[in-house]
């Protein structure tokens, strides 16, 4: 099983891989508070994008709503936790089918109707403003004044309440990046993955070609929005508050994409590299500015866009396709 | 013999303009069967319905002992009906092995077992050397290729090939010809084809049917329908059989 | 509550639908001929809006006498946009363009919340608070000019579009793209000229708005997908469509928030967008593409 994840990858990419792994197991040790934080929201964005990356990069349905999915498993547990005092790990069992349930029913709207490209990303969007809305209004989670999850001091780190230093969150994200990359390994060299790509080339095609269609793109979907959700419910037991305003905001949504476009769509690095680049450099410019004495509220997202727009225009296949010609390694996986 | 496929009293009707009338035939099991006839005949709107992209407005399509008409191409090619496109449609960014095996995976759960299943498919096909280049850097009579062993990699009963020899130079086009014989030979695969290029028809059909405006108006043995008067007349022009 | 109550919201709904309905139209134009979703529409007009802010902040200018001045530079800004940016992206596949977009609108809307700031700012004419009476109904003045200043605006574009030969040009690189090259149309010129006029539409849209609203950074994204709504529903490439869509979803809006409560209002135009999405996605006025 793990001949077939490694086959055809050269030895020097593995002994990379190896590396930045022990680097990452290691950082903790040496990073400082600040940078920790960094790092935490790499590893999420990375986890996250590889998450979308698969409704996009794999089966090439434009979702820009997944905030929706963030939102559902994040108020999910955060409310079984602060009504019933279930822990996440157990309130990830109900967050995770909410989420699924979710993809499906938007899934199934769209695949059914035929509603396609654009139009499919304006229903995502469409979907995840209405559940915005929706939540400013729903009492049980208290609505647009936001929900709170009670912050003891934690004298030790908990990890089955998820309550603790923010390391135990930063150990939990990176296993979480890590199997979501051997998974997406997996995926797109499985039987699922060759009809996905096949979709993503050509609908009409893989049809003729004996595909169910409508049956994958569900299955993409319904992965795609139950492995965000996870992200989600972190979200929730990491910033220990919730407003709808922010959390399903579409800000939200085109951060959780930018990650997989400027880093490569499709591909299984672009996300994680997408992740550090955009991240990286955006936490610098703030600090930069910090440093500065200057307080510009709407820079980060000023760079982004900037980053956005350059990747399109002249890289479009993303940052990582390029760097693997630069540096010789000849991407298997696109 | 047995009938394959049959199809009875098929029509289409677009908006006014009947595009197919009542066209009745059979392709023989194994057998090797030609639709020809001029551009607008409704040749390629007959595969179509075959090939489940949409229903006929009347009549039935029955394959092996089952109706399909109206079911939806990708139910179609499971119950072995595989099928090419009269303008190309590999999928681009995909390898020609990838473009095949995905082909292989219709009745293949395993990666390894439809990767070797396509290797067969592609040295038949002559493609093997080049399985790892991109389809959308192959030629176009390569890509007509890819085409057909992607489509026979789904192990059909039936091959419905769409103008494949179009835009070929003869060298190309005797190439895909032997290949499709040994095929139809070696396994007994039945083939139905749509075809412009005389010479392809002659070298391969036992049966040939041509349509006119929507309508049959000969259908037979290869030397019957070169000299029927109408053919003649609607399509081949007297040189043909000078 | 007494019916004219009801009728009141009713009518200043369907004014200030026409506003939003001249908004769509710009997105509508673009679509119909660039074939480019304009996902940076809103943020358009905000531009718009903080210009007309500035100006009678500044110099005490009404935002409607301001109205061509402010659509003749947001027709430059849409021209240079299309010709720089946009036009190598109409042989791109459609999310490429799509996002491209995105990324201007974030530029926009985060320029703009550095420049001016979060806060609301609005425009208070001397006649904010005027009102016409007519019979039973008492209309705001500022929608009722907001409404006409719409109406005669998508006259003047039906206009152009209609009966001069630059109109006639733009429609038919519409209609058939290779067609009119080989006429010999310059259709990268015409293209630059419809996104600038579909800005210049979003721009004078804007100014109108800005008597009713008030503009923050943040409204920009709102008004995009707002502007989404009303072409979708109305239909994609239909003119009179967006207008009937905008009307139909500013009375919509207005309804909710009398009989609902006004924050949920958004909730009903999204709710008709997917029933339109499903049930006919052409819109009620679009042609059946293919």
């Amino acid at each position: 099983m793990i001949a077939s994840l490694i086959e055809g990858v050269p030895h020097r990419a593995l002994a990379l891989l190896g590396a930045l792994l022990v680097a990452l197991v290691a950082a903790p040790l040496v990073a400082g508070d600040y940078l920790l934080t960094v790092l935490i929201l790499i590893l999420y964005f990375a986890y996250i994008g590889q998450a979308w990356n698969i409704m996009m990069g794999f089966a090439g349905q434009l979702s820009l709503g997944h905030a929706l999915y963030v939102g559902l498993g994040a108020y999910t547990a955060a409310s079984l936790y602060v009504h019933f005092g279930i822990g996440p790990w157990l309130g990830l069992l109900v967050a995770v089918p909410v989420a699924a349930l979710a993809g499906a029913f938007i899934g199934f709207l769209a695949f059914r109707f035929r509603v396609a490209g654009v139009y499919f990303a304006i229903l995502t969007i469409a979907v995840a403003e209405f559940a915005r809305v929706g939540f400013d209004h729903l009492s049980w989670t208290s609505g647009s004044s936001g929900l709170f999850l009670p912050v003891a001091q934690f004298t030790h780190n908990d990890l089955w309440q998820l309550r603790g230093h923010p390391v135990m969150f930063y150990y939990i994200l990176l296993a979480a990046a890590v199997l979501a990359f051997i998974f997406c390994r997996a995926l797109l060299q499985s039987r699922v993955g060759y009809f996905w790509r096949a979709i993503r080339e050509d609908e009409e095609a893989a049809r003729s070609a004996g595909i169910d269609v409508f049956h994958y793109k569900m299955i993409a979907v319904v992965i795609s929005a139950a492995m965000t959700s996870f992200a989600g419910v972190i979200y929730a037991f990491y910033y220990n508050n919730l407003f709808p305003e922010q959390v399903f905001h579409i800000s939200r949504s085109i951060e959780i994409i930018l990650g997989p476009i400027v880093g490569g769509i499709g591909t299984l690095f672009g996300p994680i590299l997408g992740a550090v680049i955009l991240t990286g450099l955006a936490e610098t410019l703030t600090a930069a500015l910090a440093a500065a004495g200057i307080d510009l509220p709407g820079a980060k997202q000023v760079f982004y866009g900037i980053c956005l727009l350059l990747v399109i225009t002249t890289l479009p296949d993303g940052v990582w396709p390029w760097v693997c010609k630069r540096i010789g390694l000849a991407e298997r996986n696109k | 013999m047995n009938a394959l496929l049959s199809i009875n009293g098929v029509s289409k009707r677009f908006r006014g303009l009947v595009a197919v009338d009542r066209v009745s035939f059979e392709v023989p099991e194994g057998g090797v069967f030609a639709v020809i006839g001029p551009n607008g005949a409704g040749k390629t709107t007959l595969f179509n319905m075959i090939a489940g992209v949409f229903p006929p407005d009347g009549g039935s399509i029955i394959f092996a002992g089952e109706r399909i008409d109206g079911l939806p191409p990708d139910r179609i090619c499971r119950r072995g009906i595989g099928r090419t496109f009269q303008i190309v449609r590999p999928f681009p960014a995909l390898s020609v092995e990838d473009n095949v095996i995905v082909g292989a995976l219709l009745h293949r759960k395993r990666v390894g077992a439809a990767r070797a299943h396509a290797h067969d498919v592609l040295r038949r096909l002559d493609l093997y050397d080049k399985r790892a280049q991109r389809a959308s850097a192959l030629t176009l009579p390569d890509r007509k290729r890819l085409e057909v062993a992607r489509a026979l990699a789904s192990d059909p009963k039936l091959l419905l090939l769409d103008e494949v020899m179009a835009g070929l130079r003869p060298t190309e086009m005797d190439r895909i010809v032997a290949i499709l014989r040994e095929l139809n030979r070696e396994t007994g695969l039945t083939i139905l084809l749509i075809e412009h290029v005389m010479r392809a028809v002659m070298a391969l059909a036992s049966r040939i049917l041509v349509l006119h405006h929507g309508a049959a108006i000969a259908e037979g043995l290869p030397e019957q329908v070169m000299r029927d008067r109408a053919v003649i007349d609607s399509y081949l022009g007297v040189e043909a059989i000078a | 509550m007494p019916a004219d109550v009801y009728l009141n919201v009713a009518v200043g709904g369907v004014l200030t639908g026409l506003v939003y309905g001249l908004m769509a139209l710009g997105l509508s134009v673009i679509f119909g001929v660039v074939r480019v979703v304009n996902f940076a529409h809103g943020e358009m007009m905000t531009i718009a809006m903080y210009i007309a802010v500035t100006l009678f902040t500044a110099f005490h200018l009404d935002p409607l006498v301001m109205l061509v001045p402010i659509a003749a530079v947001m027709f430059a800004f849409g021209y240079v946009l299309q010709t720089r940016l946009i036009n190598p992206f109409i042989t791109r596949p459609e999310y490429s363009q799509f996002l491209l977009l995105v990324a201007v609108a974030i530029i926009i809307v985060n320029l703009l919340l550095i420049a001016f700031g979060p806060d609301a700012q609005n425009v208070q004419t001397s006649y904010a608070y005027d009102s016409f009476q007519i019979g039973p109904l008492i209309v705001d003045a500022t929608k009722a000019y907001a409404g006409l200043a719409a109406i005669v605006v998508a006259a003047a574009l039906f206009g152009f579009f209609q009966y001069t030969r630059l109109g006639t040009a733009i429609r038919a690189c519409a209609d058939n793209y290779t067609g009119a090259l080989v006429v010999g149309l310059d259709v990268k010129h015409l293209y630059a000229l419809t996104f600038g006029l579909g800005a210049a539409c979003v721009g004078a849209a804007g100014c109108m708005l800005l008597l009713i609203f008030d503009v923050t950074p943040a409204v920009g994204p709102a008004y995009t997908l707002l502007a989404f709504v009303i072409v979708i529903t109305g239909g994609l490439g239909s003119m009179p469509g967006a207008l009937l869509g905008g009307v139909l979803i500013g009375l919509t809006e207005a309804m909710a928030g009398l009989l609902f409560t006004p924050s949920a209002k958004s909730m009903f135009a999204f709710g008709i967008l997917v029933l339109v999405l499903l049930f006919r996605p052409q819109g009620i006025m679009g042609k059946r593409t293919a």
